[in-house]
C-alpha cells in the first residue's frame, strides 16, 4: 500500500445506517449469566422472542432466568391494563423464581406505544417487594452491545453510595473489605491491605466473565492498584459502593452511557484509557491508571514484551494482511488498534455508534500506533451501509473481513476469508493473558484456508461479477 | 400479556420473507428497527447459502417516529430496484411497522411509480397471522398479483399442457427437508409419466407464474403452505389439487390414487396400481421392515408426537397404522388449524394436545412416560432432561436439521428415512435401559484410573476457585498443564496467579 496521500488525522464518515447488527436485547444473553441472581423479563413481540430464542441457540434450554412478556393485540390498544398484566407476570416470576432482581428490558414496541415502564417499576416494586431495573435496550436507539450499557446505566443508580454497615467509623471505605473479612485475624487482613498503594476507592465497568475479572484485578493488584468494586457484580445484591468522588474506569468501549451516568449522576471521576484489549491496549489501560493515581508502574515493559513473544507464532501468520471491519458490535477500534499493532493494515474500521469523548483515549492510540507502525491510518464509518461496504470489499479484497453472520458465508463462498464478529463478544479478549485467544479467533480462517488452499475451490458461486 | 420462552412459530414477517426469498430475483424490503434482519442470520447458517439473502431492511429509527418515513421507504424500495434490477420488490412489514399504522400502501404505489421492477406490500397483519399463515397468504398474494398481471396484458397461458402435468405448490426456504422432499416428488412425478410445470415458490422466476394455468392439476404436500394458492387456481381456472401428503407408504399410495382419479378424469388413462404395488413390496423397505422382527420388538411402544400439522399428522399414522406403535399422544401447535388435525389423527392415537405452550407439552411428555417423542427440536430437550429419545421431525430446528445427504420425508425414499429415523430412536432407547440394568459400562473403572489426575500440588483455595471456573471439559487440562509449569519453577503452592502464569507461559 502506498503512504503518499495519508491523511493527517483521523477520518471519519457516517453512512446510511442499513447494516446488519443483532438487536440490542441481546444482552439478556450473557447478562443474566453473569447476574447470578438476576431475572430479566423482555417487554415485546413475537419478533423479539424468536430472535433471542435463534441467536441463543440452546442457551435457552437451560431453564434460562430470563422470558418474554408477549404483547397481544390487547396491549396494544390498551384494552388491557399494562400494570395488572406485568404485576401478574412479575408475581409469578417470583413465585416460580425468587430472583433478587427483575430487570424490564423495554423494545421497540413499548416505546412506540409509550409504555411508561420506568413510572409503572417504581410502583409495582413497592408492591411486590423486588426491585425492578428498567433498561430501554431498544433496536429503535441501539446496536447490539449497547443493551448492556443500557442496562448498566440503569443498575449505576442502584449501586449503594455508603457501605451497608451501621459501624461508626469516619473513614468507612474499606468497609465492605472489612465485612468481607469477617474472621479472618487482623494481621491477616492488614498484611493483605499493605499491599495496595494509598488511592481513592476505583470501581470498574463493564461486565465480564469471572476468570477475566480475577485476572484483570490481579494486573491492577500488581501495581498496588485496589478494585474495590465493578458493576456488575455476580450478584444485584453484591452491586458495588459508589461514593462522589470515588474513580471509575471502563473495559469495554460499548458503555458511554453508563460512562456519562457514573459522572453526571452518580459524580464519580472517569479514567478515560484506552480498553484492555490485546497486551499493548492492557498495558495502555493499567498506565493511565497508574498515571491517576500517580503511580510508577513497574514491569510492563517485560510484561508486554513476554505476551508479544508468546503471541508471535500467531502473529506472523497476519503480519502484512488486510483486514475490513464491517462493524456491528462497537469493538472495532480497539481490536483494529491491536490488529494494527499486529502488523495488520485496516482499510475501514465499520462501527454502529461512535462516541468521540468515551473512545478518545483509544482513538489516540490508534492513531499513534498507525505512526509507529508506519501504516495509513484506517477510514472509520459510522452507521455504514453494508452494500456499500460489500462493493469496496470487492475492489479491495482484503486479507480478512470481519462481519456479521448474514455476510459471512456468501463472501467465503466468493472466496473472500471472513471472520464471525460475534464470537469477539463472547470470547474471552481482555487482559495480557487473553490476547492469544483474540488472534486464534483471527488467524483461524486464515489457517483453515491454508490448509485447504491447494485443493483450488475458493470461488464457490457461478458469477461473472465477481 | 403473556409470559413466554419458547415459540413453535414465528412472527408473521418470517413467513413473508421465507416466500419472497424463495422466488429467483425477488427482494424483500423489511419495514422494521435495526436488528429484525435476524433472518438473513438464520437463511446463511441454517441453509449454508451461498447466496447473500435478498433482503434488506428500510430501518426505523427515531427520526422515523418523528417524521414518518415515507420518503426513507420509497427511497430504500428505488435504489434497491436500481441496484439489483429484481423482478419484484416485497415490502414486508413487522410488528414495528404495524403499530405505526403509516399508509405503506400509499409508499408501494409512489415507489412504483419510479421502479422498473414491480412493487407489492405484503398483506399481514403482526398481530393476527403467525410465520405459517403469513407464508400461505404471502404465495397466494403473489400468484394473485401475476396471474392478474398478465390476464391484463393478454399474456396468460390457459390451455393445458399436451401431457398430464402438475405444479408443485409449497417447497420453500428454511422449510424442514424441503429440499430433498422437492426432488423426491420430481423422481415421483417422473414416474407417473407427469410433467412438472412449475414448482413455487421455491427457485421460480415471478415471469413462470402466467403458466400455472397449464397444470393438470396442483400438489400439495404440506398443509401448512400453499392451500390458499391452490384454492385460488381452483376458483380462478378450475384447475383441481391433491392435498395428501405423501408420507409414509400408505399416504403415499392414497396420494397418488387422487392424482390418478384426477388425470383420468381430464381424458388421461392411467393406471397406477402396478406401480404401487412395486414400490410398495420391493423398491421401498419401510414395508418389508414393518414385518421384520426387529419391528415386531416395537409394538405396542408408547410414542408422543408433536409438530406441525402436515408432520405430526403423518408421523402419526405411520406409527400406529405401518409399524403398530402405540401413540399415546399426538400434538400440534397449528392452533387455527386445529379442526383439520383432530380429524386426521383422532383414530390413531389415546389423546390430542392442541398447544403452543412449550411447558404443556413438556409435563404432557413427562406424565406419559413414553418411550421415544418425535418432536421439534424443543421436544429434543424435554427428552434430553427426561432421558427419553427424540427424533425431530419438523420445524422449529437447527442447523442439525438441515443436512447435507438426501433425506426426503415424502415418497418412497421418504417412507425408508422415517424407518431410520424411528428404529434408531427406539434401540438407542433400549440401549439405555440395558446399560442401566446391568450397571453401566463395566469397563469404565479400570479406563479412569489410568487418566487419573491425582497430584501432589497444594491448591490455594484461590486457585482453586478459578480452577473451577474452567468449563469442565478442558479443565483436566488446564490443571495438568498448571501443575507442570509449577513443579518446573518449583512453586509449592498454586495461586491464581499463578494459573493464569502458566496460560499465559503455554499460549494456551
Amino acid at each position: 500500500m502506498t503512504l503518499a496521500s495519508e491523511p493527517q488525522s483521523l477520518n471519519f464518515d457516517c453512512e446510511t445506517g442499513n447494516y446488519h447488527t443483532f438487536c440490542p436485547i441481546s444482552c439478556v444473553a450473557w447478562l443474566y449469566q453473569k447476574i447470578e441472581d438476576s431475572f430479566f423479563l423482555v417487554i415485546g413481540t413475537k419478533t423479539c422472542g424468536y430472535f433471542l430464542q435463534n441467536a441463543m441457540g440452546v442457551m435457552i434450554f437451560a431453564e434460562p432466568r430470563y422470558a418474554m412478556a408477549e404483547l397481544e393485540e390487547g396491549d396494544i390498544s390498551a384494552q388491557l391494563n399494562d400494570y395488572e398484566e406485568l404485576k401478574r407476570l412479575c408475581a409469578q416470576i417470583k413465585r416460580d423464581r425468587n430472583p433478587s432482581v427483575i430487570v424490564w428490558i423495554g423494545t421497540c414496541t413499548t416505546e412506540i406505544i409509550k409504555m411508561d415502564l420506568e413510572g409503572l417499576a417504581p410502583k409495582l416494586e413497592a408492591e411486590i417487594g423486588i426491585p425492578i431495573v428498567v433498561a430501554r435496550a431498544n433496536g429503535l436507539d441501539y446496536a447490539f452491545t449497547q443493551g448492556e450499557d443500557t442496562v448498566l446505566a440503569a443498575m449505576a443508580h442502584r449501586c449503594p453510595d455508603r457501605a451497608p454497615t451501621a459501624e461508626a467509623e469516619k473513614n468507612d471505605r474499606n468497609a465492605i473489605q472489612k465485612l468481607l473479612n469477617f474472621g479472618r485475624k487482623k494481621e491477616e487482613v492488614a498484611a493483605e491491605e499493605s499491599e495496595y498503594v494509598d488511592h481513592p476507592p476505583l470501581v470498574l465497568f463493564g461486565s465480564l466473565p469471572d476468570p477475566v475479572v480475577t485476572q484483570l484485578t490481579l494486573e491492577l493488584k500488581r501495581q498496588g492498584i485496589k478494585v474495590s468494586g465493578w458493576l456488575p457484580a455476580k450478584r444485584f445484591t453484591e452491586l458495588p459502593v459508589l461514593a462522589e468522588g470515588d474513580y471509575v474506569v471502563g473495559v469495554n468501549p460499548f458503555l458511554s452511557r453508563t460512562a456519562t451516568t457514573l459522572m453526571r449522576r452518580r459524580k464519580c471521576k472517569l479514567i478515560g484509557a484506552p480498553f484492555p484489549i490485546g497486551p499493548d491496549g492492557t498495558r495502555a489501560w493499567i498506565e493511565k491508571i497508574c498515571s491517576v493515581f500517580g503511580i510508577e508502574p513497574k514491569g510492563l515493559d517485560e510484561r508486554e514484551a513476554q505476551i508479544w513473544a508468546g503471541l508471535e507464532d500467531y502473529v506472523k501468520l497476519i503480519r502484512g494482511k488486510s483486514v475490513f471491519f464491517m462493524g456491528d458490535n462497537l469493538l472495532e477500534i480497539s481490536l483494529a488498534r491491536f490488529l494494527i499493532r499486529c502488523g495488520m493494515t485496516v482499510p475501514e474500521i465499520g462501527i454502529p455508534y461512535m462516541d468521540k469523548r468515551y473512545q478518545g483515549a483509544e482513538l489516540a492510540l490508534l492513531e499513534k500506533t498507525c505512526a509507529e507502525m508506519n501504516v495509513p491510518l484506517p477510514r472509520i464509518v459510522e452507521k455504514p451501509d453494508n452494500y456499500n461496504q460489500i462493493q469496496r470489499i470487492y475492489e479491495l479484497q482484503p486479507d480478512l473481513v470481519i462481519t456479521g453472520m448474514a455476510h459471512a458465508n456468501p463472501l467465503e463462498a466468493r472466496g473472500i476469508n471472513t471472520k464471525w464478529s460475534v464470537e469477539f463478544t463472547f470470547a474471552q479478549i481482555h487482559g495480557f493473558s487473553n490476547a492469544r485467544d483474540i488472534l486464534e479467533l483471527v488467524t483461524r480462517p486464515l489457517r483453515r484456508n491454508n490448509s485447504l488452499k491447494d485443493l483450488g475451490w475458493d470461488k464457490l458461486v457461478k458469477e461473472t461479477t465477481v | 400479556m403473556k409470559l413466554a420462552y419458547w415459540m413453535y412459530a414465528g412472527p408473521a414477517h418470517i413467513g413473508t420473507l421465507r416466500i419472497a426469498s424463495s422466488f429467483k430475483n425477488v427482494h424483500a424490503i423489511m419495514h422494521a428497527p435495526l436488528g429484525d434482519d435476524y433472518f438473513n442470520v438464520m437463511r446463511s447458517m441454517l441453509e449454508r447459502e451461498r447466496d447473500f439473502t435478498p433482503v434488506t431492511t428500510s430501518v426505523v429509527d427515531r427520526h422515523v417516529l418523528a417524521r414518518g418515513s415515507q420518503e426513507k421507504v420509497v427511497d430504500n424500495i428505488t435504489r434497491k430496484d436500481a441496484e439489483e434490477h429484481p423482478d419484484l420488490i416485497v415490502l414486508t412489514p413487522t410488528c414495528t411497522s404495524s403499530i405505526l399504522q403509516e399508509d405503506l400502501q400509499n409508499f408501494v404505489e409512489r415507489a412504483q411509480i419510479e421502479a422498473k421492477g414491480d412493487v407489492l406490500l405484503a398483506d399481514v397483519n403482526h398481530y393476527r397471522f403467525n410465520e405459517l399463515q403469513a407464508a400461505d397468504r404471502t404465495l397466494q398474494q403473489i400468484v394473485r398479483f401475476y396471474i392478474d398481471k398478465a390476464r391484463k396484458k393478454g399474456e396468460l397461458i390457459t390451455d393445458k399442457t399436451e401431457k398430464p402435468s402438475v405444479n408443485i405448490i409449497g417447497i420453500s426456504t428454511l422449510g424442514f427437508h424441503n429440499q430433498h422432499d422437492c426432488r423426491e416428488l420430481r423422481k415421483l412425478m417422473g414416474d407417473l409419466g407427469i410433467e412438472v410445470n412449475v414448482v413455487i415458490p421455491d427457485q421460480a422466476s415471478v415471469h413462470e407464474l402466467k403458466t400455472l394455468p397449464r397444470a393438470w392439476f396442483n400438489l400439495l404436500p404440506y398443509r401448512e403452505l400453499g392451500l390458499m394458492t391452490a384454492e385460488y387456481l381452483q376458483a380462478q381456472f378450475g384447475t383441481p389439487f391433491v392435498d395428501i401428503t405423501p408420507m409414509g407408504v400408505v399416504e403415499t399410495a392414497r396420494c397418488i390414487r387422487a392424482i390418478q382419479q384426477i388425470v383420468n378424469a381430464q381424458g388421461h388413462s392411467a393406471d397406477y396400481e402396478p406401480f404401487i404395488d412395486e414400490q410398495t413390496r420391493f423398491v421401498s423397505q419401510a414395508v418389508w421392515f414393518s414385518r421384520s422382527i426387529d419391528c415386531q420388538n416395537l409394538t405396542g411402544k408408547k410414542a408422543v408426537v408433536f409438530g406441525d400439522n402436515t408432520h405430526a399428522a403423518a408421523l402419526t399414522k405411520v406409527l400406529a397404522r405401518e409399524m403398530g406403535i402405540r401413540v399415546v399422544l399426538a400434538g400440534t401447535y397449528c392452533k387455527y388449524d386445529a379442526e383439520w388435525f383432530r380429524e386426521q389423527v383422532s383414530e390413531y392415537c389415546d389423546e390430542i394436545l392442541i398447544s403452543e405452550d412449550n411447558a404443556e407439552i413438556g409435563n404432557a411428555i413427562a406424565r406419559l412416560e413414553p418411550a421415544a417423542i418425535f418432536g421439534t427440536q424443543m421436544e429434543r430437550h424435554v427428552g434430553k432432561r427426561l432421558d427419553i429419545p427424540c427424533g425431530v421431525i419438523a420445524a422449529p430446528i437447527h442447523i442439525q436439521n438441515f443436512p447435507v445427504g438426501y433425506r426426503p420425508y415424502v415418497g418412497y425414499e421418504g417412507a425408508n428415512q422415517l424407518v431410520d429415523l424411528v428404529y434408531n430412536s427406539f434401540t438407542l432407547g433400549m440401549e439405555d435401559h440395558l446399560l442401566e440394568i446391568f450397571g453401566g459400562h463395566d469397563t469404565k473403572e479400570v479406563i479412569t484410573k489410568g487418566m487419573s489426575a491425582e497430584s501432589d500440588l497444594n491448591w490455594s483455595k484461590d486457585g482453586l476457585a478459578e480452577l473451577n471456573k474452567i468449563p469442565g471439559f478442558v479443565r483436566g487440562k488446564v490443571k495438568r498443564n498448571t501443575e507442570k509449569f509449577a513443579r518446573d519453577r518449583g512453586i509449592e503452592s498454586i495461586t491464581a496467579e499463578v494459573l493464569y502464569a502458566a496460560k499465559e507461559a503455554v499460549g494456551a
